[in-house]
């Protein structure tokens, strides 16, 4: 494990409060410069599993080490103020007695130097608040305030970064700035992110991995395009987005549904409900006609770019497909539908 | 709309910054007929006093307001940051204990602490038994002086920072703990960089408090034998019979108390820490280990022992060995008679602080926030010099009042002002207006505008926001401001002995009567009365004191309280 020496590494964590087992046996490894995004409904742990890391937390069970070094285990346990690694909170939770520049010097250790105060600057200018220097917190927006939060959690250098939903509290709008300019400084700096989120288009678009966590387990752990479309169970599907369960029957090895011949990844299959997973985009609408199983348009929601049907079958089942919102809309009240 | 909304409108610009001003007006009178007196002619008496002891007064009460500001801040902040934030033994009965001295009046502290240390008293005599030493033979702290005062009131007065520094850090969010620990800040950093500068303003408010307390302070200071401007005033009026002097002196401290205002209001406007986090969890106390706990236990117990179980040992002692032989009695009145100038007094100043209160809050104008202060000065004016302030326009009004009635009617109503209770209780309007005023002011403060705004879009008149939003959330502040004017007014001393009705005599008047005569056994008895009756509300502030615990937002304070 040479490689793996560097980043965060979690080992068999699980922690409980009293009967509720808030994380249950969870293992991660982040390499340094890694975007690591934690999905999961409120209550899965996600939070629970920040605080461990931080040691905020102890753990009941297994180890978190940084960098090669064990920061905690079943026999020691560093305290969260030694530890590498910086924390960004929901909240920002900045000093509200210290301006933004003071904010950034907190945790600096020769806070007092003009080298310290140079490169507290710089972070500030990095996350783009030059101008906010000796602005107090509640007169700075919330993109803001988690601009100053990020640059203070990034004076010590840290080799880990925690975020927990740092972008929740903004604006649409702001939010994809702000992520931006966050991560860029984040990739910039080498640094393994470890970030919550309950956002499943944010953990997409902007991780590099992607953890989904469901009663303080993690269900799985993978890059954005093989967790959207190879998903292990029809739970960590439906997180990011609509899903098609469709039956099928195993023939000479092939896989054949009511749409044809099934040739995705055996991943999507869900034996136990003899179902395949298949994402609205895999399908496509096609002129009712012949034998094939027809559906009545329900719904037509327009999604920007794509449009999604809303089909109802002869057997009350409901099917999604999506398609280029640019391709000619069927106005047909029966159509057919199969794979792309 | 149009119609409702410009008479609104005209309320809040005209309407309201006069009553605020008629209500200032009519309380800073005594205020101003201390002024006045500085165009009068004082006989020489203020040419001589400036030659002689004027130095003294100014250098006894510097040195006075320093130590017991010091100590108030060290003591008060220790044991508030240790309860608050600390779990050991002990702690939870600790954290209302620390209370226990607000109960006893500083005077009755120093009565009873000088007679337990002085050379007749029982520890002195129990010493020599022991060592078998004479009176030259050793060294031992004397009671009745300047650092002895500064220990006397810094016991009697911690309490009002301890108060203020607990709900401080109570309402410290543990997030701003937390990010402290992943910034890599250990816990003396903590404390110094996070804690303590969140908690300042709070720490700072009951400073102010304890330092007017200390410039207004007569009867530990004069038992003392301690030369300050308060009993220097109360001299030159009572012994050379000068009230113009009196006034004059007065008017040195009345400065010393603005410019404590003037700084107290601009702290206040550089410290509006508005807690920038939205989700406030409240810290978890730190477990202590065996030994750190023991000696958090001695910190907390040392001024209670000091400060209470001490003093009031003593009382309890001499009123079983002698007592009042009247006590029987007398006590009935006194306790009755307390009790119902205390209720009026609680009633018309808490009315009048939360009015003033919340008028200063909707207009936000400058001129409604001076009329505030002004009505809030006389905290810092002794009582004596207030009564005589009060006196004089009374006096003036009554006799207007009583030739118009005499010339119209054939009543004759007597002192219907001068000779009761109103006398009294306008005294203690406007020496105590500043505690409802600094209590309910803070507690509006805790009340974000944004409340206000939700509510009027929510479809409530600005009464309706009062009634609706700020009283439900100003609960636990009304009560606290209530209790500790109930306090002030059971201890006052000065101003009641001036002011009261003939033959009107409350607890602390027969202690006063008694222990300047030097007859403290018998005075025993009444002294422990004014105590067991300040207990009452002490105890009663301490459940407001365990509500702060979960008052970290107005939301779950209100759901606390209520």
């Amino acid at each position: 494990m040479t490689t793996g020496q560097q980043g965060l590494h979690v080992e068999e964590v699980s922690r409980s409060f009293g009967q509720i087992e808030a994380v249950r046996d969870v293992s991660l490894s982040i390499p340094p410069g890694e975007i690591h995004c934690l999905l999961g409904p409120s209550g899965s742990g996600k939070s629970t599993l920040l605080r461990i890391i931080s040691g905020l937390e102890r753990q009941h069970h297994g180890a978190v080490s940084v960098g090669g070094e064990l920061l905690s285990d079943s026999s020691c346990h560093h305290p969260t103020e030694i530890r590498p690694v910086g924390f960004v909170f929901q909240d920002y939770a900045l000093f509200p007695h210290l301006n933004a520049l003071k904010n950034v010097l907190f945790g600096m250790r020769a806070r007092r130097t003009e080298a310290s105060r140079q490169r507290a600057r710089q972070l500030l200018v990095d996350v783009g608040l030059a101008d906010h220097f000796s602005s107090m917190p509640h007169t700075l927006s919330g993109g803001e305030q988690q601009r100053v939060a990020l640059a203070r959690a990034l004076a010590r250098t840290p080799k880990v970064m925690l975020l927990d939903e740092p972008f929740s509290g903004l604006d649409v709008q702001l939010r994809s700035d702000v992520r931006e300019t966050t991560l860029r400084v984040l990739r910039k700096s080498g640094i393994a992110t470890l970030m919550v989120t309950h956002d499943p288009a944010e953990a997409l678009s902007c991780a590099d991995r992607v953890s989904v966590m469901h009663g303080g387990r993690i269900v799985q752990t993978d890059h954005p395009f093989e967790i959207y479309h190879e998903p292990l169970d029809d739970r960590t599907a439906r997180t990011f987005g609509l899903v098609n369960l469709i039956d099928f029957e195993e023939r000479d090895g092939a896989w054949m549904t009511r749409f044809g011949e099934w040739r995705g990844s055996p991943t999507e299959v869900d034996r136990d409900r003899s179902a395949v997973l298949v994402r609205p985009e895999e399908l496509e609408l096609v002129p009712s006609a012949g034998e094939r199983p027809q559906f009545q348009v329900i719904r037509v929601i327009l999604e920007g770019a794509t449009v999604v049907y809303e089909l109802s079958g002869e057997d009350q089942s409901t099917i999604y497909v999506r398609s280029l919102s640019t391709e000619p809309g069927s106005s047909a009240d029966r159509v057919g539908v199969r794979f792309r | 709309m149009l119609r409702r909304h410009f008479p609104k409108k005209a309320g809040e610009r005209v309407v309201w910054p006069l009553v605020c001003w008629t209500i200032a007006t009519v309380l800073a009178v005594p205020v101003l007929a201390i002024f006045w007196s500085v165009t009068q002619d004082s006989d020489g008496i203020w040419e001589h006093l400036a030659a002689t002891v004027l130095s003294d007064y100014v250098s006894n009460t510097l040195v006075l307001s320093a130590g017991v500001g010091f100590g108030t801040l060290l003591i008060g902040v220790t044991t508030a940051w240790l309860v608050t934030t600390c779990r050991f033994p002990l702690s939870r009965i600790l954290r209302w204990a620390l209370v226990l001295p607000l109960a006893i009046p500083t005077y009755l502290s120093a009565y009873a602490l000088t007679d337990l240390f002085q050379f007749s008293g029982p520890v002195q005599s129990w010493l020599r038994e022991v060592s078998g030493w004479e009176r030259q033979d050793y060294w031992f702290p004397e009671v009745r002086s300047l650092p002895g005062a500064i220990v006397i009131l810094t016991l009697g007065l911690y309490p009002y920072v301890y108060l203020a520094a607990s709900a401080g850090f109570a309402s410290q969010s543990a997030a701003v703990t937390e990010v402290s620990r992943t910034l890599g800040v250990g816990f003396w950093g903590r404390l110094f960089r996070v804690t303590l500068p969140l908690a300042r303003p709070s720490i700072f408010a009951g400073l102010i408090l304890v330092l007017m307390e200390t410039l207004a302070e007569f009867g530990a200071v004069d038992y003392c034998a301690v030369d300050t401007f308060s009993t220097g005033i109360y001299r030159t009026w009572m012994s050379r019979g000068s009230h113009t002097a009196a006034a004059q002196l007065s008017v040195c401290l009345l400065c010393v108390a603005g410019l404590l205002y003037v700084t107290e209001l601009l702290a206040r406007r550089s410290a509006r820490f508005h807690h920038a986090t939205q989700r406030t969890r409240a810290a978890d106390p730190t477990r202590l280990r065996f030994g750190h706990g023991c000696l958090a236990v001695l910190l907390c117990l040392a001024p209670i022992l000091a400060g209470f179980v001490f003093p009031v040992g003593r009382f309890i002692m001499l009123s079983i060995e002698s007592g009042d032989a009247r006590a029987s009695e007398l006590l009935g009145d006194l306790i009755s008679n307390s009790l119902l100038v205390g209720v009026l007094a609680v009633g018309a100043t808490v009315t009048t602080g939360f009015l003033l209160s919340c008028l200063r809050r909707r207009t936000q104008s400058v001129a409604t926030a001076i009329a505030v202060q002004i009505a809030g000065m006389g905290y810092a004016i002794p009582g004596g010099v207030i009564a005589i302030g009060v006196l004089g326009p009374v006096w003036f009004l009554e006799d207007g009042l009583l030739a118009l009635i005499e010339r119209y009617t054939d009543w004759t109503p007597g002192l219907f002002l001068s000779g009761t209770l109103v006398a009294v209780l306008v005294g203690y309007q406007v020496r105590f207006l500043a505690v409802p005023l600094n209590v309910i002011g803070a507690g509006f403060a805790r009340i974000s505008p944004a409340m206000d705004h939700a509510a009027r879009t929510l479809g409530s008149s600005s009464v309706g926001v009062l009634r609706r939003v700020h009283l439900p959330l100003l609960g636990s502040s009304l009560v606290s401001a209530a209790l500790l004017v109930f306090v002030d007014v059971l201890k006052e001393l000065p101003a009641t002995l001036i002011l009261r009705p003939f033959d009107f005599d409350t607890l602390s008047v027969r202690v006063y009567h008694l222990a300047s005569d030097e007859r403290l056994a018998e005075a025993s008895t009444s002294a422990l009365a004014i105590v067991a009756v300040g207990l009452v509300p002490v105890v009663l502030l301490t459940r407001i004191l365990e509500g702060h615990r979960s008052e970290n937002s107005p939301v779950s304070s209100w759901n606390r309280t209520s």
